[in-house]
């Protein structure tokens, strides 16, 4: 048989296993259909229920407007798959290619998406995590009970960790007028993500809005009562905060446990993966059959110099859930790259908060467009002379536009005005540590619009 | 990519003879996307270049970043945000939209859809006994000038005074100094005045008298932004009434000429009337209202494509050649309600997109719903029908239809 | 019925919120909300929204109501 024949056999009766009903997961199920793969199909999730949405779940839910169980995903076809709900996958043999579950169940695959994205990181002492009042936010069930205890008229809401999440929790408290105190150990919100200057304008906007915010601090222990309930937290600076409810916004832990063993290059970063979604083994090996998509994915971007990029971006799990599925069923000449530039929102104190690129692949960033002081502004990012990433407080409409900068290698600071000038055009340091110990590769720029047109190639690098 | 290779592809377009038909010349121009024109001037014409630059921060709506300014705009007032920048655009929008939409005034287009509802089936029930009708007399323009007049709260029966005026104003935007009399553009100087004068005066009787009209919320309000200026009302109003005269009457008539020319898909309307909601947007990039964006400025240097458009430079952009794009669309040439992932240029795109969009949506939704619901076996008069004078707000002048001649 | 936004996409030009002004909010100026389960009720409405959406960023439900039993079960799995 040729491969050729391989291939159209695959796509009529092969069998594919995805592990991970989320997002990612059900998007790429109803790729592979779209595709016409008409084999079997077989959806592995941990969680009971239907594939649902998370982003509504630190905001809308949070708000008391959505129920926590009323954001399923809504389909976009049928995908004639068997569901194995309930039951975390505990393991993957790729000697035999079979998937083990937690309750000893074999599942075999033909090839297998893994898509088990990303837990909510606990507290780190778990009987202090025990105590009534303690939430995290990662699934339907911790929104669920955070919003029963926010209805509750919590006498103060303490947030520890002011990254997007912590920062969103921390708005829907002020808008439902309950006392909150932000901790981060940070001198400013968002700061990880997005550079000391966007942090200090989003802890000005925490501190007009009544948030009590402190950041250089650690939380250090969480103290309860008699009855085990939350009732103050101790900071290493020795002060106190009383409080009911505390939300530990810490960010994420990859679900990755479960392929040690496998022979995969999976890690607490993730797995890693070719452009193609085709996952690495532990010697750099490409893997046929094994592919990886959304938040569990650590993928190269030749835009970022060919670095593993790690993203919980709701777009990045659609568009490699795609890329995946697509990958998944067509042979080697057909094969398409994941290349797009990552996109990522955040909604908080009445302000859309968007960004384009990678914020942390820069040494300088520079503010655009608008003024930062009405929270309607563009800063863009950039390194070693060329645009890497952009965000926009309030002007979303521009960011596309920066996504075509980012992709074309355009010099920074963009060297042209725009009509609506800030007061201050000059680039500052980013203040993170920049990616300064990478080899200086050369900058590419994306061409084509199509996912099967999209390519890269080399580009002059601009100097300033 | 920049060439002057036709470099009368745009006058054709721009001559009336054209009217009928410009998207095959739509696609001759598409040949060179970014074409620079004799006079300095850049067209854009493909899908791709112009969502680009409608993004681009440094194209200006602001005349005076035009290196040669434009002769219309000789003696023009404070104008509307839609010829401003960013921030003075963003402010003077906001302040209009708190009134008119989301997030001030969310239900103010689903509160008046009893009265669009209401006021078409009048107007049909006017036809009863006419065996000709004309859909731009009688509906296509009386239905969208009742709701501005209503929203504005501009009195309904100054109508005739100020259809003349619009008239005069929307003639002279395309003036050629090289082809066209003088008086076209003197028309429309006056024509201006005298319609700013007119809102002067509504706005005068409107301070102290709050009224629910859009003119007395404006005159009076205290919002975040602080209160506009009577100029700045005035250029509002003016705004709001020439796009709720001039697009709408194009929009629903050039449905209601589309759906006459594709019999089958007017018969799949009337037995599924939700199909009226993509049908709509199908509308929207097929024939849209507005044609052309007739300038746009560089405020620095724009590269579009592989093209450097110097600072000062005009730019025109062909919206509704981009929406027929074979790049962009398949088949784009073909009417089709059911086409998915339909993200056409017809309200424009980025920080000017249409302000009204989605009230001449539903006004367009009910119309088309209710001539197709109401209007046995109707057939049109002429083909192609006579169209209106102007290459950027193109639409027929009248559509006479046979009322059972189907 | 069901409905996703891609907000990454979203540029918040607000038409949903005008359309359907029960199942999408603004949030300030630029920043949507949405119930992702409206109640049928609003089905003409949020259709209307999710057509007139300029960056096309609001999925809705394909499947029509016969989704999830069919396809999902509602017990833990063992197979």
């Amino acid at each position: 048989m040729t491969s050729a024949d391989n291939l159209r056999a695959f796509r009529r009766d092969g069998r594919i296993v995805i592990v991970g009903a989320s997002l990612a997961g059900l998007r790429a199920a109803e790729s592979l259909r779209d595709e016409g793969f008409t084999g079997s199909l077989t959806m592995i999730g941990d969680e009971l229920g239907e594939p649902y949405d998370r982003p509504p779940l630190s905001k809308q839910v949070l708000t008391g407007w959505v129920p926590a169980g009323g954001t399923t995903l809504p389909r976009r076809r049928d995908i004639d798959a068997e569901w194995l709900l309930g039951v975390p996958a505990s393991g993957l043999d790729l000697a035999t290619d079979h998937v083990r579950l937690a309750d000893g169940c074999e599942v075999p695959f033909d090839r297998v998406l893994i898509a088990t994205g990303v837990r909510a990181r606990p507290w780190f002492v778990p009987s202090e995590a025990e105590l009534d009042g303690v939430f995290v936010v990662r699934t339907r069930e911790h929104a669920e009970g955070l919003q029963r205890a926010l209805a509750a008229g919590p006498s103060r809401v303490l947030v520890i960790g002011a990254g997007f999440t912590g920062s969103e929790i921390a708005s829907i408290c002020r808008e439902r007028n309950i006392p909150v105190t932000v901790a981060e150990l940070a001198p400013y919100p968002l700061v990880g993500a997005l550079g000391a200057m966007i942090g200090e304008v989003a802890a000005e906007m925490q501190r007009a809005h009544g948030v009590d915010l402190r950041c250089g601090v650690k939380v250090t222990r969480l103290e309860g009562d008699a009855q085990g309930r939350l009732r103050r937290a101790h900071f290493d600076d020795g002060s106190t905060v009383d409080a009911d409810v505390a939300v530990v916004a810490l960010g994420g832990i990859r679900n990755t446990e479960w392929l040690q063993g496998s022979g995969l290059a999976a890690g607490v970063w993730g797995v890693a993966c070719d452009t193609g979604c085709r996952a690495m083994d532990l010697n750099g090996l490409i893997t046929d059959d094994v592919f990886v998509a959304g938040d569990v994915a650590r993928c190269p971007n030749p835009v970022y110099e060919y670095r593993l990029i790690s993203l919980e971006h709701w777009a990045n799990a659609v568009e490699q859930a795609e890329i995946a599925a697509h990958n998944m069923v067509n042979g080697q000449a057909e094969r398409w790259p994941h290349l797009s530039i990552p996109r990522f929102w955040s909604i908080q104190f009445g302000v859309n908060i968007k960004s384009v690129g990678v914020p942390t692949f820069a040494d300088e960033v520079v503010v655009t467009q608008g003024s930062v002081t009405d929270h309607r502004f563009v800063a863009a990012y950039g390194y070693q002379g060329r645009v890497t990433a952009a965000v926009t407080f309030n002007n979303a409409k521009w960011l596309d536009h920066y996504r075509r900068l980012i992709e074309t290698a355009a010099p920074f600071p963009p060297p042209c005005p725009t009509p609506d000038q800030p007061l201050d055009t000059k680039p500052v340091p980013v203040d993170f540590p920049g990616p300064t110990l990478l080899a200086q590769g050369a900058t590419v720029v994306v061409t084509g619009h199509d996912p099967g047109e999209r390519r890269v190639t080399a580009a002059h690098q601009h100097h300033r | 990519m920049t060439t002057t290779e036709m470099p009368d592809t745009l006058h054709r377009i721009l001559d009336y003879s054209s009217r009928p038909d410009p998207y095959p010349l739509y696609a001759e121009l598409r040949r060179t996307p970014v074409a620079r024109q004799e006079d300095g001037s850049y067209v854009i014409s493909t899908y791709r270049e112009l969502a680009d630059i409608l993004h681009n921060p440094h194209l200006s709506s602001d005349v005076r970043n035009l290196t040669h300014p434009m002769p219309s705009a000789e003696g023009a007032p404070t104008p509307a945000f839609i010829n401003m920048d960013p921030p003075q655009h963003d402010r003077l929008r906001r302040m209009a939209m708190r009134h008119f939409g989301p997030p001030n005034t969310p239900g103010l287009v689903t509160g008046l859809e009893p009265d669009l509802t209401a006021t078409v089936g009048g107007l049909i029930d006017d036809f009863a006994g006419k065996e000709q009708i004309d859909i731009v007399d009688d509906l296509a323009y009386p239905f969208p000038v009742s709701v501005i007049c209503h929203l504005l709260g501009v009195p309904r029966e100054d109508e005739p005074r100020f259809r003349v005026w619009v008239n005069d104003l929307i003639n002279s935007i395309d003036y050629d100094a090289r082809t066209d009399p003088k008086e076209k553009l003197e028309d429309g100087v006056r024509a201006r005045k005298d319609l700013r004068e007119y809102l002067g005066g509504l706005v005068e009787q409107r301070h102290g008298r709050p009224g629910e009209d859009l003119l007395s919320l404006l005159a009076n309000d205290d919002g975040p932004d602080g209160r506009m200026t009577d100029e700045e009302i005035i250029s509002t109003a003016n705004l709001l009434l020439i796009a709720g005269h001039e697009t709408t009457v194009n929009l629903i008539t050039n449905g209601m000429l589309t759906l006459l020319r594709h019999p089958r898909i007017l018969e799949r309307l009337r037995r599924e009337p939700d199909l009226v909601v993509p049908l709509v947007e199908e509308l929207l990039r097929y024939e849209p209202p507005v044609h052309i964006i007739p300038w746009r400025a560089a405020y620095s240097d724009i590269t579009v494509g592989d093209t450097v458009i110097p600072k000062g430079s005009q730019i025109m952009l062909m919206l509704a050649s981009g929406s027929r794009d074979p790049d962009r669309f398949h088949d784009p040439d073909r009417f089709d309600p059911d086409r998915t992932d339909n993200q056409h240029l017809g309200f424009g795109s980025g920080i000017h997109l249409c302000f009204g969009g989605p009230l001449a949506r539903r006004e367009a939704q009910i119309a088309l719903g209710e001539l197709v619901r109401r209007l046995d076996a109707p057939a049109l008069l002429a083909d192609p029908p006579p169209y209106r004078r102007s290459p950027v707000l193109r639409g027929p002048i009248h559509l006479r239809v046979e009322r059972n001649g189907g | 019925m069901r409905v996703v936004v891609d907000l990454s996409r979203c540029e918040g030009y607000a038409q949903c919120a005008f359309l359907a002004p029960d199942a999408f909010r603004m949030h300030g100026e630029e920043a949507l909300m949405y119930d992702p389960e409206p109640d049928d009720a609003q089905r003409e409405r949020v259709l209307r929204a999710a057509a007139a959406c300029p960056v096309q960023a609001i999925l809705v439900d394909r499947l029509e109501g016969r989704t999830a039993e069919q396809d999902v079960p509602v017990t833990a799995a063992s197979s």
